[in-house]
This record gives structure tokens, sequence and C-alpha cells, in this order.
């Protein structure tokens, strides 16, 4: 197979600038959000621990970014980033982060405010604990509403409330916004999360694994109402998530994250036609098992071994533990995040290798020995993974 | 490995097989040993704490002066070197009454503690193990004791059957046991659905060996914080209800009733230290126990110590 | 909500009972003469051994320990307690005098608690590791580690005494009756106590912030766009809340027995005052009195908290 040809690469130049192909319509919109070389890092016992180590990706208006990695690959912290939502002991330490050319790391307090919810709004992951118990789900709504908007009168926030309920698909909206969030199914506590993420029309929203708590019919369900909301609002999305079926269904393209670094980025038809990074494989490899909803949410079965500790990173590749065509020079040099394809970049030495390679034939060769190889259960504790709260 | 039987229970998930952080010597209980050390006012309190204890201890040997000895020549009199801290209303020299009186308070603090966790243990391993009624009792019971307040208790108690030493340990440690027993039946709980229960029921174990060898054992870490705080609660108790001349009877010394001496306004205002030095005394013990306490209890949980979490 | 709150009335209904029998066991085990306790001591001291064996009778003494329960439990229901051996009037009466001033007392030092602990607590939950939150975790320890006596007794010395600002003992100085004078007697004695409340309620609410903070909901009203300020009270302490209600029954005890050792301490004619020299003077109708009207003040302060409770967690008043 060859990728380099099926894919539709856009110029030499944007391609370095601007990573990851789209499809065409895209190409020449100027990026609504672009990270540049994010380090986040969390104070510990034992010295910093680097979160996010140089993440740089872009979303365009109206694009939807499917941004993948285990649990630990600081691809929540990397969002919440982009919020200032990163609480003590987390720091950013370096980089850009980028909102229609508007520099969010150098705001104040008071100016960020006005940004969250607004024009960057976000879902969470769960439900059922996102939602504040004793309010409301009315009256959290009406207060993301006059937030923004101090003019809104409350009848006038109450009545836009029930629209947006209507608009997620919440049934018997006028009942339901006097309802507190415990009276709320789990798909509809999630609605209801869209509802007040929706609420003031954002350009950009973010959504943080917004269906791995919730059954499996409902998944669906949340996942056509988040491009719903896409295409009536034209807001980009980031959605973040362990599983590429998301990815596939939802994304325009992918960045692929692993231990706080991109270490793959391409358009979804490219990333999941021709991957380049061994890792990449080996979550393609589990995608099938990704559905078994008692898993554990970042279950990657496929791919032997464990994530890094992130207090203690590999030297070289961070991945060369776990890779099956680690060599000598993995272990010591780390791979620069480069051009594999048009529009594709891998950060992987030997990504040329990997054409054409399948999971089944790259990891069978994975020697018993690594697959044993007993994680230290400290190392799930010391990964502050924003998403980690019980 | 070279780890104690209980050790591994107390361990709240498996050890890591020859993990790559784990040394060998890294038990639970050296875990915890090392955040203690780091605790710099646990450490304080306990040293304070051994400094009380000699000094109460050897008390005989280290006040010059018999502690019940009548000095009829030297009523209220100042600090000297004589009397390091004055003398009484009877010429008692203050010093050795204050070294003495720890010797009462330590007892006290020490045996009614003791008492609620032998309590607090048996009821709270009873409730866990048994379930059902007998749970919901034992619980039903402990909020009572909890949500009736414990002066008036002891002060009724000491009104009706008299007041002594033995009545005020065992009325404190009769009314300080649910703490203990909460901890001990969380355990108790947690265990009851653990294989190896079920594994040594089914070799024929009987509740008894369950108690003494897997429940006891596994609680020792927290029960452990809970007997050092109602060290603390009966100590201050004790001082209260001596205070209140419902505690320890003169002449006998103890922190509290030499307060009580004290009470009346001309002595209050004209020698400070016939009350100042047994307060202090009470609240230096007190504070240095509490101290040791929130020092054990931050030691055995490091989820609780300051900027673990996010 | 309804089913709630009339399982915790039985509740309590039997808890009430349990401290009855309790307290009846004590009755028994006072010594003394019960039909001394019973009945007017005038008559006792004017009566012959007949006179005693047709009271015993009548009082139902010579039947059996249930039918003697349920005739104690009656009279003290409809306030009938006997009479004290030491002032001869009855308990009832005795025991309402003083009353007011141990809850007005009691009162205040809540309030106080409340207005110094609620927001010590939030500020140190919010600027964790600061020297605000070391300072009120050693006040707080502070507070459960200094006996109170001792802590009166250095306030005496100090504001009374050396300092002459304020009136060391009783509610009002005599002859005097002005609002300024009761609250110059007031202010000690409730500080202190407050004092001491308040610092297992600021622990709480500190704990309780730093919890409900690390909850997904608040960062879902930072993400809002919500003001710290708002995320930390309108939601983070709102949530502690429905806990604190707890928290602060719990607390009613201790402030009790708080009261008792201050009124000591203050001359302070209320219930703690009563229960000290009753006990001193062996009373026992007065002490014993005074323990069922402490067991139904505690009771009542348990039910208050679970309604409240039900009012501040809709998942309470709903479900």
């Amino acid at each position: 197979m060859n990728t380099a040809q099926t894919s539709d690469g856009p110029a030499p130049a944007l391609g370095r600038t601007l990573p990851g192909t789209r499809p065409a319509d895209f190409d020449d919109a100027e990026p609504l959000l672009e990270i540049r070389d994010l380090v986040v890092e969390f104070a510990g016992d034992e010295g910093a621990v680097r979160a996010v180590d140089g993440v740089a990706y872009s979303v365009r208006p109206g694009e939807i970014l499917g941004v993948v990695g285990e649990s630990g690959s600081g691809k929540s912290v990397t969002a919440m980033s982009v919020l200032g939502l990163i609480r003590r002991p987390g720091r950013i330490v370096g980089g850009e982060i980028r909102l229609r050319g508007r520099d969010l790391l150098g705001l104040t307090h008071r100016q960020m405010r006005e940004i969250r919810g607004n024009q960057v709004a976000m879902i969470f992951q769960d439900p059922m604990t996102a939602l504040n118990p004793v309010m409301t789900v009315g009256a959290q709504i009406i207060e993301a509403l006059r937030l923004h908007d101090r003019k809104m009168s409350r009848a006038a926030a109450r009545e836009r409330a029930v629209e947006l309920l209507t608009s997620v698909g919440v049934p018997q909206p006028e009942v339901r916004v006097g309802q507190y969030p415990h009276e709320f199914s789990g798909g509809m506590r999630q609605r209801a999360m869209i509802a007040i993420a929706i609420a003031n029309r954002p350009q950009l929203l973010i959504a943080d694994e917004p269906t791995t708590a919730l059954d499996v019919t409902v998944q669906a369900q949340v996942l056509d109402l988040l491009r719903d909301a896409r295409d009536t609002t034209g807001a980009a999305t980031v959605i973040i998530t362990h599983d590429l079926g998301v990815v596939a269904e939802l994304a325009d393209s992918v960045v692929v994250m692993y231990a706080g670094r991109v270490v793959e980025q391409a358009a979804v038809s490219e990333l999941f036609a021709a991957p380049r990074h061994p890792y990449t494989l080996g979550l393609l490899a589990g995608v099938p098992t990704s559905e078994d909803e008692d898993e554990d949410d970042d279950d990657l079965a496929s791919i032997p071994g464990t994530p890094p500790d992130m207090a203690h990173p590999p030297a070289g590749c961070a991945f060369h533990p776990r890779c099956p065509i680690a060599r000598d020079r993995c272990r010591t040099e780390r791979p620069p995040l480069a051009q594999a394809a048009p529009g594709h970049r891998s950060a992987c030495h030997y990504a040329d290798e990997l054409v054409g390679a399948t999971a089944r034939d790259l990891f069978a060769t994975v020697p018993d020995a690594i697959r044993d190889t007993a994680a230290p259960d400290a190392i799930a504790a010391s990964i502050p993974d924003v998403k980690e709260a019980p | 490995m070279t780890v104690s039987t209980d050790t591994t229970i107390a361990g709240p998930g498996p050890a890591p097989a020859g993990g790559a952080v784990a040394g060998p010597r890294r038990t639970p209980a050296r875990m915890a040993l090392r955040r203690f050390r780091r605790n710099k006012l646990a450490v304080a309190g306990a040293a304070v704490l051994g400094l009380v204890l000699v000094l109460a201890v050897f008390a005989p040997l280290i006040a010059r002066h018999s502690p019940n000895q009548v000095d009829l020549d030297a009523l209220r009199q100042g600090p000297s070197a004589k009397h390091w801290f004055g003398t009484d209303s009877s010429g008692r020299d203050v010093f050795s009454r204050v070294v003495h009186a720890g010797r009462v308070s330590l007892l006290v603090g020490v045996s009614a503690a003791l008492i609620s966790v032998v309590i607090g243990t048996l009821l709270g391993a009873v409730a866990g193990l048994l379930g059902g009624v007998v749970d919901s009792a034992v619980m039903r019971l402990a909020d009572i004791v909890l949500s009736f307040p414990t002066v008036i208790a002891i002060v009724v108690l000491a009104g009706v059957l008299g007041p002594s030493v033995t009545m005020l340990v065992i009325a404190i440690g009769a009314t300080h046991w649910p703490q203990a027993c909460r901890v001990v039946r969380g355990v108790a709980l947690g265990l009851r659905e653990q294989d190896y229960l079920h594994a040594a029921r089914a070799g024929g174990a009987g509740p008894w060996w369950l108690v003494r060898k897997h429940i006891v054992p596994a609680s020792l870490p927290p029960v452990a914080v809970a007997a050092t705080l109602a060290v603390a609660q009966a100590v201050l108790l004790e001082a209260t209800l001596s205070f209140l001349g419902l505690g320890v009877q003169p002449p006998q010394a103890s922190w509290g009733n030499m307060l009580n001496d004290a009470q009346s306004l001309t002595l209050i205002e004209s020698a400070p230290w016939m009350w100042l030095p047994p307060g202090i005394a009470i609240a230096v013990t007190v504070l240095s126990v509490n101290f040791v306490g929130d020092g054990l209890r931050d030691a055995g949980d490091p989820r609780q110590s300051k900027g673990a979490r996010p | 909500m309804g089913t709630f709150v009339l399982r915790r009335i039985l509740v309590n209904i039997l808890v009430f009972l349990a401290i009855t029998v309790g307290i009846f066991a004590l009755v028994h085990a006072a010594p003394g003469d019960p039909v001394r306790m019973m009945i007017n001591p005038d008559q006792v001291s004017s009566g012959s051994q007949e006179f005693i064996a047709r009271q015993r009778h009548e009082l139902g003494l010579d039947r059996s320990l249930p039918v003697q329960y349920w005739d104690w439990l009656r009279n003290a229901v409809t306030g009938d307690l006997g009479y004290s051996y030491v002032s001869r009037q009855s308990v009832t009466s005795a025991i309402s005098e003083r009353l007011g001033p141990t809850v007005e007392l009691m009162g205040i030092a809540l309030l106080l608690s409340l207005v110094i602990g609620i927001p010590l607590g939030i500020l140190s939950a919010v600027r964790r590791n600061s020297w605000l939150d070391y300072g009120t975790t050693v006040f707080g320890l502070g507070a459960i580690s200094i006996p109170p006596f001792f802590l009166g007794i250095v306030a005496i010395y100090t504001f009374s005494l050396k300092l002459s600002w304020l009136p060391s003992a009783g509610m009002t100085t005599p002859g005097v009756h002005s609002p300024g004078d009761q609250f110059k007697h007031l202010l000690m004695p409730a500080l202190l106590l407050g004092l001491i409340a308040a610092a297992p309620i600021m622990r709480y609410v500190r704990s309780g912030v730093i919890g409900e903070l690390g909850e997904d909901y608040t960062r879902t009203a930072e993400a809002k766009g919500a003001s710290w300020s708002r995320v930390v009270l309108r939601h983070a302490f709102r949530n502690s809340l429905v806990p604190l209600i707890t928290v602060v029954a719990m607390s009613v005890p201790a402030l009790m027995g708080g009261a008792v050792v201050i009124e000591q301490v203050f001359a302070w004619p209320g219930m703690g005052q009563l229960t000290i020299s009753s006990v001193n003077q062996n009373d026992y109708p007065v002490v014993i009195g005074v323990s069922l009207y402490v067991a139904v003040l505690v009771l009542i302060c348990n039910l208050l908290a679970d309604l409240l409770y039900a009012v501040a967690d809709p998942r309470v008043r709903l479900g």
C-alpha cells in the first residue's frame, strides 16, 4: 500500500508549520487554537513531574480534532491548560497557547474568566460528578449564561435554559430545568453538560472523554449530539479520548499522545489507513476491545507493558520499553516529530519501516519477558493526570 | 520477601514484586516512620511528651520536697531557689505537686484510653463480623454515647457513685470507645468479604481467631491513632473533673485540683504561681499528645499528608 | 421527605427511651431513700415509718421495676421530677430558673463559633499551607488541648484583675440594669466557649471545602467562567454545608460540657453551676432532672440537624 500517494497533502511549507492534514476546506483558514511547545509540570515529593512535554497542535474553525492517548499521556492536562484550569501543584512552565492569535497564557485571571465558558467551553468525562449536586440543572445552565451576560434577566435566562435543554434532546425541558442532577440519568446529565457548554455559543468546545462513563447505547447519541453542536454552532471541537472508535466516528484529524508528547498527527483517514508510529499501531489493534465497557477505561489490551512512570521517564524514546522494533538508538536518542508523509508526522526513528505493517505482525514478536514485566502500582499514583479524580 | 505478616495485612495493595521503585526495606511501617519523622510538630510533641513522662516517672527523685509536706512557715510564697514554683495555701511545694500530679494524669489518661480501645475493638469487631441487627444496635449505641455530653455524663456518674480515680478511669473509658469501634468495624467489614477470610473460616477458624489474627493486626495503625487522641481527651477530662472537685480528691495532687485550689479571685491575682504551672502542664501535655496523634494519622495515611493531592 | 423525617423522629424517640432507662437505673443506683426523692421533703421529715411505708405503696415502690419505670417516666414527661433535697423547691422549677442563662450563653457561643469557624475554615482551605492555614491549625489544636477553665482563669487574671476591663463573675452587676453591663458580663464566657466550639467547625469546613474543591463539579463551575470566590462559596462551601449541619449538631453536646466548666469559672448562674452544686451536695433529684433535660436537649438538636439536613440536601429532600 502506498500511503504517500493516497493522501492529498498540502504544500510542504504549510505542512511544516501546521501539523496534520485536513479536508481541503480547512486548509486556508487561520487556526482557531494553536498550541506550541507546551510544557506543564506538577510539583511532587520527588521533584517536578513533566506531565506535558513540548506538545504542539492546532485546531481550525469548525474542525473536530481527536486527541488520543492513555491516561497520564498528558492529553487532559493539555486541554485544561487551554482553559487555564491547571491547579497547584501543576504549573505551565513554557510554550504558547493562542486563541485566534491571542496569547492565552499572558491573560489576567479576569480576562481568562471571560474566555472560559464563553469562547472556550468544556465537557467533562463523568456527568455523574461534573454537575453540582445541590443546584438544579436549570440553575447551572442559568449560571453559565448570566456569568457572561450580566444584563440577561433571570426569566430570559430560564427561557434560554429550557431552549438549550430542548436542543440537546432532553424531554420535558420545562420540568427538567427545575430538577436536580440526581434526578437525571447518566446520558441525560451529559446532555445537560453539553447544554451548559454550548450555552454561550463557544468557538471552541473541548470534550474530555465525553462518552467514557456512559452506556454504549448512550455513547452514540452523545457523539451525534456533539457533531450536531459543531454543525449548528460552527464551533471547533477537541475531543479527548482513549477510544479510537470515537475518533473514527467523529473526528477530522487526530493527535496521538504518549508520555506527555505528541507521537503522531494525521488526518483520520490517513492515520487509520497508514499509521506511522508503533504505539498507534498498537492502539489500532486495540480498537475492538475498547468497546467492552467493563474494561478499565484506559486498558489498551494489545500493547504489552505499562505506561511509563512520569516521575522517571525512560531516556530516548519514551515508548521504547514497550516497542517491538526498539533498537539501541531508541534508548538514547529522542525521535523528533517529523514528517513521515505529506500532512502526516510521526515521532519514530523508524517510521518508514512501518509502511504497510500491521499490529499483528509487529506485536507478535514481543518477547514474553516484556509481557510479564509487572508494573509498580506507584506509577498510577504518581501521574497527575487531571482526569484521575475518583 | 522480608516483610513481616502484620505489615502485609496493613498495606492496602499487593506489594510490587521486584518493582523498579520499591527497595526491599520500604515496608509500610518504615515508610510511616519516615513520614512521622518529617513532621516537625509530631517530633516536637513526642520529645515534650517524653520529657513529661520522665518527670512523672522519676518524680520522687526530681522533686526535693514531698508533694504533701505542709510547711506553715511558708504559705503562698512566690518562686524562689528553695521552691522553684513557690508554695500553695498550705505551704506545699508547687513544683513537687505539679511533677507528682503528672503521674495521676498520665495514669488516668493511658488506662482510660486502653479501656476505651479494648471496648471499642471488641464491639467494633463483633459489629463488623456479625453485621445485621447486631451491627445496627452497636452503631446506634455509639451514636448515643457520642451525642451525649461526656463531661455531664461523668459529672452525674461521679455524683451518684462518688468521685474516685477508678470511677474516673472507667467512666472515661466507657464514653470514649466509639472512635475505636468505628475504625475496627470498618476494617472488619472490609475483611469479611475477602477471600482469605472465607478460606480461614472453611479451615475451621473460630471468630476469636479471626479477631486476633486478622482484624486486630489490620486495624492496629488506625486504632493506635484513635488511642493516642483518646489519651489526650482523657487527660483533659481528668483535669476538668478534678477542677470541678469530682475527680482526684485532695490531698492527692492533680493538675486539675491544683487549679481548683487557686480558684478564688484573690489567689488568681496574688499567687499566679499556684495556677499557672499546673495549667501550662495540662496544656503542654495534651497539646503534645495531640501533635503525636495527628502525626501518626498523617504518617499512616499518606493521602492525607500535605500537598500529595493536586 | 415526610417518611425520612418520620423515621428520624421515631429513632430519636427510641433513643430517648433508651436514655431514660439509663437514668432510671441511675435513680436506683443513687444512695438514699427513693421516697425522699419523690415526695415533698416537708412531709417526710414530719412523717412516721408508717407514713413512709404508705407513701412507698402509694408511689408504687413496692411494685416491679418495669411498672416503676413506667410511672417514673410518666411523671417525668409531665414535668414531675420530684423535689430538691437542698432548696426543697420542685426540680422542674429549679431547672427552669437556670435554663435561660445557659441557653443564652450557649446560643451566643454557638453563633460566635459559626461566625469565627466558617470564614477561617474557608480561608485556610483556599490558602492551603499558608501562614494563615498553619495559624488556624495551631489554633484548632490549642482549642482542643488547652483546658477551658485554665483559659478562663487566665482571662480573668488579664482582663478583670490586671486590666479591669471586664467583670469576672455573674450575669449582671447587682443594682445595675443596662444592656452594656450585661454585654460586658457575657463577653468573656461566651467568647471563650465560642472559640472552643469554633475549632471543630473550622477544621471541618477546611477539610470539607478542600474535599469539594477536588470534586469535578467545581471544575465545571470554573470552566464556565465563574470567579474563584464564586467557585469556593457558591459551589464548594455550599456543598460542604450539608455535612456541616451534622457537625454543628454534634458540637452542641461538647458545648454543653464546656458550658458546665465555663459557668463554674465565671459564676454564671446556669444549669452547669446547678449541676455541679447539686452533685457536690448529693442533691440527686436535681442531678437526675438535669441529666434528663440534657438528654432531651441533645435529642432535639439531633432532630433539628436531621430536618435541616433534609432541607439542605435535595437528594434527601426528594429521595
